[in-house]
């Protein structure tokens, strides 16, 4: 079994958002990079796993960014993962990334493919879709659940208001979202074993971009809270009711 | 030239969500002065022709047996035809469940910028640039779409259709594709709103110090009409479904009204519902982040406010 694990890069979730260049650069000074919770806490948890299952499972990661992306694959190495695929560009088009990710894979001829439900950065929940369909495989998305039994995977997936089960064959493309695993944090062997683990970076292969940033927009600021008093409560529902007009 | 709006449906009926989509690719056509026609696939118990009254003047209807659940890969090969087939030159998604798993599908195989998570109508004064929401609700970005073919999805309750009257020709689509992805159980909780569509959230976390005090929340809840959330901590715990958990990690929803019991505000939290319109906290410490967010607060004891609460609301609604 062959897993190829989607891993990105984002702001730490307390990071100040922040706009340079005329709002069209997201400001980086101070902000502390971390794994897409995603990737980390479901994705690359359930690919482990799945090799702590059986042994004879290979997971590899794929990032496509620059050099400042190494010591977050580091990290996803030391967390489990045999080796890592470094594509080496920069860019914001969900397209030009599945793309260089869809090459790694075909490379590679995984039969599961792991991406986050989303970055919480640019919040595309795109890729994973774009991936599956450029390898024209199954895409199962937004799964809380995975199992395999043998090269068949079942698979819960999150619909509105519930989930539901499916069964497919591999080869498969599953974005992944919380229930599939608990997180985990490395140990000190994870650490040491990561310095020694083949990080390849390999250059993209050319694609256009279909979209662009224009710039960046922060929301206007609220108004300010309108206190009630404990007192009376009712005092709130009345003003829900008159004053916003929501009940 | 055209504008494609898929209608997703769930067992038939038509979601709230491909309402909105409907009036705002619509709204779209008449921007770019062409036609607004739709897709739907599956078994459909809803009327079709009118939704002509949204503004789009035919439905395309390709009803196989095999199309009723949702399988992105076929789903994605029928929109991608019918696109192609109808000259569309703009397709419309929800940004919803299925949205998500098929649109960027569809992107890919026609090779058409997408714009995941749109807030508002294109601006087409110059190119098409379309707002979208990104860091988690923390701020916008504006897309420059440079493909001759678009595909955007619609943020779920970011966009108020409007009803104008008519009727759509509906015509059926012959399809010939094998789903690959087999549905074999369906878990939902019936008979409460589902949180994604809800117009009204009622919400509670840890300050409720444990699930055997969330009648008054689910009393509310009922009371309204109103779909229940919880904190992160609070489904970590089991005390609520994991579903119900929103924030960063967890859903992100864009109510008209929050109402947030015993939840701080922390900024993981505050990023899956700073898009509802109007947010209600309810928090014994006056210094909880969560009022800096909010449009109305009360400081005190949730176990105190909270059924004087339910009792005016039982008044005002005769119930
Ligand atoms: C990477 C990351 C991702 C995260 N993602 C999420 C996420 O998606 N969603 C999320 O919610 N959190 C998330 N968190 C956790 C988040 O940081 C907070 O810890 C969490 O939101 C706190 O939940 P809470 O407000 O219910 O609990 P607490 O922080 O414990 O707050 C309880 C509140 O209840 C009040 N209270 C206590 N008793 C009463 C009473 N009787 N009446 C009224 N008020 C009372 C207290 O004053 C307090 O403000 C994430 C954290 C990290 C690091
Ligand atoms: N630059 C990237 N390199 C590798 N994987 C990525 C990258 N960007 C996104 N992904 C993966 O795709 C998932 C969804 O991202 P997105 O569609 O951008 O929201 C993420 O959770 C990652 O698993």
């Amino acid at each position: 079994m062959k897993i190829l694990v989607c891993i990105s890069k984002t702001p730490d979730t307390t990071a100040k958002i922040a706009f340079t260049d005329n709002n069209t650069k997201f400001a980086q000074d101070g902000v502390q990079w971390i794994i897409n919770p995603y990737d980390e806490w479901y994705s690359l948890v359930r690919a482990i796993e799945l090799k702590e299952k059986d042994a004879a499972t290979v997971i590899h990661l794929v990032t496509v960014g620059a050099a400042d992306s190494d010591p977050i694959i580091r990290k996803a190495l030391a967390l489990g993962g045999d080796e890592a695929i470094r594509v080496n560009a920069d860019s914001h088009d969900s397209f030009y990334i599945a793309s260089q990710i869809a090459e790694v894979a075909k490379q590679g001829a995984y039969d599961i493919v792991f991406m986050g439900k989303e970055t919480i950065d640019y919040n595309g929940s795109s890729i994973g879709g774009m991936v599956a369909e450029l390898l024209d495989r199954p895409y199962v998305s937004l799964a809380t659940k995975f199992d395999l039994n043998g090269t068949v995977a079942t698979i819960n997936r999150e619909i509105e208001g519930g989930e539901e089960t499916c069964e497919v064959s591999l080869p498969v493309v599953v974005s992944t979202q919380k229930g599939m695993a608990e997180p985990r944090i490395p140990n000190m062997k994870g650490i040491m074993g990561a310095r020694t683990k083949p990080l390849k970076v390999q250059e993209p292969i050319a694609v256009d971009a279909l979209t662009q940033i224009a710039s960046f927009e922060l929301p206007p600021a609220k108004a300010g809270v309108k206190m009630i008093s404990a007192d009376t409560p009712e005092e709130l529902v009345r003003l829900l009711h008159e004053e916003a007009k929501l009940i | 030239m055209s504008v494609l709006i898929f209608i997703d449906q769930s067992e038939g009926h038509i979601k709230k969500s491909s309402y909105e989509v409907l009036g705002y690719g619509a709204a779209v056509a008449k921007q770019i002065g062409t036609s607004a026609e739709a897709i739907v696939l599956g078994a459909v118990g809803d009327d079709l022709a009118s939704l002509g009254k949204y503004g789009v003047t035919k439905i395309h209807h390709a009803d196989a047996a095999n199309l009723n659940s949702m399988d992105a890969q076929a789903y994605a090969k029928v929109i991608a035809e019918a696109a192609t087939a109808t000259g569309a030159t703009v397709l419309v998604f929800s940004n919803n469940v299925n949205g998500k798993a098929i649109a960027p599908r569809v992107s890919a195989r026609l090779k058409a910028g997408l714009v995941a998570g749109a807030v508002a109508l294109p601006d087409t004064s110059n190119g098409f640039v379309v707002k979208k929401g990104v860091f988690s609700g923390k701020a916008f970005a504006h897309i420059s779409v440079n493909t001759a073919i678009k595909v955007i999805a619609l943020n779920p309750n970011s966009y108020q259709p409007a009803v104008t009257g008519g009727t759509a020709e509906v015509v059926k689509l012959a399809t010939s594709v094998q789903p690959l992805v087999k549905v074999t159980a369906t878990n939902k909780i019936t008979g409460q709103v589902p949180l994604s569509e809800a117009e009204l959230v009622v919400s509670g976390g840890r300050g409720l110090k444990g699930p055997e005090n969330w009648g008054m929340i689910e009393d509310l809840a009922k009371l309204l009409g109103a779909a229940t959330a919880c904190s992160r901590p609070v489904a970590d715990a089991h005390w609520r479904p994991h579903h119900e958990h929103v924030g960063q990690t967890g859903g992100s929803i864009a109510p008209n009204l929050y109402i947030a019991v015993g939840i701080s505000g922390a900024i993981q939290h505050l990023a899956g519902v700073n898009r509802s319109k109007v947010i209600v906290v309810i928090n014994k410490d006056p210094e909880a982040p969560f009022f800096k967010a909010a449009d109305y607060g009360i400081v005190g004891d949730a176990f105190e406010v909270l059924p004087k609460i339910n009792e005016a609301v039982r008044k005002l609604k005769g119930a």
